[in-house]
């Protein structure tokens, strides 16, 4: 199942949850993200795609606030990104699983819930959302890294965001558990909630509504699974982003 | 470990103290050593406890991702704040039981107040060990700033060489050191009685910089980073 995607929603007149405009962000003496615009609907899945180093991370930060931007403005749910507002509606999944060690599974999940205001019953279920449910009380240090991925996704899901930010949540995990949680991703989109995905694994972009396509901070392409293999004329999509970074370059050069 | 440490740290002074001679009339060479050492370690332990603690917060992004949540940064502080103050309380009540009625230690002020300023003093080794924490990249640094903060704190404080006798530029450096002032309200709990204004002086002073410190340490907290 794939979910619509943005510039139709936002054609029918639908409010962006994400508007991005012109940003621009500089890290050390690096810009990492040029002059990048972009709006996303309401109840859409988006993926980040690009290589590694391309501003995928940069670019999830600053939707999150907590970025410092050069330029540019990055409006969420109507108010600046990062406002005390958004907090409590906007969950956050950074790439590296940020969850402490010497805590349990149980545990970890209930901290975020307390911080987010949410009881343990909401826990409980981030939990079994991301099959936890029989390691519930096993330490998070001794777990492997696709389990410790998936406390980290349940530390983000346990407060029913408006968005939900996440950076390469499926990283490691085995293709089963993967399509579940895909699956949990279609579910949520279906229930109102935005995704924005970050993703090197080509095959998974088929999951997505939209797809925004980044090379060196800028925004190749922002574009669906389907007008992607249309406009480029390849059926992987995997080929279809190789052809589009290459026609990017050559512009570039040329 | 927290609770352990320092009774073991005591009773060896105990025993080290123990064939010294002193003349009669002073306090004993143990007396001495076992205030200063009651009311001061609740500031190192908790100082090294809580810069490393905050740095594997900054450095393993756990602080970052929970600044994306609705979290106040002066809960956070105050959450640091009370849960090593409670640790530092249970240290105090059990070294403090020990040396006063194991160990034979005796104050000429109350007790109360011994383990009182111990429970600042570790109040201001949460402060400056969450301020400290900002500065340093990896644990490893976070350690060094022992050396560098902790150590001249104490050593100028008065332990080794009483205050008086250092030189005047000394002094002045002692003066605005917070260990100082903890120090003199302890040796002024252990010669009087009463409550004397010096001690409650050094008292307000120490809770004043550990606030200072709590503050700084707000302000080195930021929800937004390059």
């Amino acid at each position: 199942m794939m979910t619509s995607s943005s510039d139709e929603l936002l054609r029918r007149g639908v409010e962006p949850v994400i508007s991005i405009d012109h940003l621009r962000v500089v890290r050390g003496k690096r810009p990492a993200i040029h002059d990048l615009s972009v709006q996303i609907a309401r109840g859409t899945i988006t993926g980040l795609l690009g290589p590694s180093g391309c501003g995928k991370t940069t670019l999830m930060r600053s939707i999150v606030g907590t970025q410092i931007v050069t330029a540019g403005a990055v409006t969420v749910l109507g108010r600046p990104a990062g406002s005390a507002q958004l907090r409590r509606r906007v969950g956050y999944m950074p790439q590296d699983p940020t969850i402490y060690d010497d805590l349990r599974i149980v545990d970890n999940v209930r901290y975020f819930a307390s911080l987010y205001g949410m009881d343990a019953s909401a826990a409980d279920a981030a939990i079994d959302a991301v099959g936890l449910q029989d390691h519930r009380s096993a330490y998070s240090g001794n777990l492997s890294g696709g389990q410790r991925t998936r406390v980290s996704l349940a530390c983000a899901l346990v407060c029913h965001p408006d968005l939900l930010v996440l950076d390469e949540p499926t990283v490691g995990l085995d293709p089963v558990l993967r399509a579940d949680l895909w699956q949990q991703f279609d579910a949520l989109a279906r229930a109102g909630t935005t995704l924005v995905v970050s993703s090197h694994v080509m095959d998974e972009a088929d999951h997505c509504g939209d797809l925004l396509l980044m090379r060196e901070g800028h925004l190749v392409a922002h574009t669906t699974p389907t007008q992607l293999r249309e406009d480029t004329g390849c059926r992987s999509l995997e080929e279809a982003f190789l052809s589009v970074i290459r026609r990017s370059i050559e512009r570039q050069a040329g | 470990m927290i609770l352990v440490v320092p009774i073991v740290v005591i009773t060896l002074m105990y025993f080290m103290f123990q064939n010294v001679p002193h003349r009669p009339g002073t306090p004993t060479g143990f007396n001495t050593a076992c205030l200063i050492l009651l009311g001061l370690f609740p500031l190192f332990v908790m100082f090294i406890i809580t810069a490393i603690t905050m740095q594997r917060e900054r450095a393993s992004g756990t602080l970052e991702r929970i600044l994306t949540t609705p979290l106040r940064r002066l809960d956070l502080l105050a959450a640091y704040g009370t849960a090593f103050s409670v640790a530092a309380a249970a240290q105090a009540t059990v070294a403090c039981g020990v040396a006063f009625l194991v160990l034979g230690f005796d104050t000429a002020g109350s007790p109360v107040w011994v383990f009182l300023i111990a429970i600042v003093n570790a109040v201001l080794g949460v402060g400056l060990g969450l301020l400290c924490s900002a500065f340093a990249r990896t644990e490893f640094q976070a350690v060094q700033f022992i050396p560098l903060v902790m150590v001249p704190q104490l050593i100028l404080a008065g332990i080794i060489v009483p205050r008086a006798v250092m030189p005047e530029w000394l002094q002045w450096i002692s003066n605005v050191m917070p260990a100082s002032y903890a120090l003199e309200a302890l040796q002024q709990v252990g010669a009087h009685a009463e409550l004397t204004a010096t001690a409650i002086r050094d008292i307000v002073v120490v809770i004043g910089c550990a606030i200072i410190a709590l503050c700084l340490a707000a302000a080195t907290l930021r929800r937004r980073t390059p």
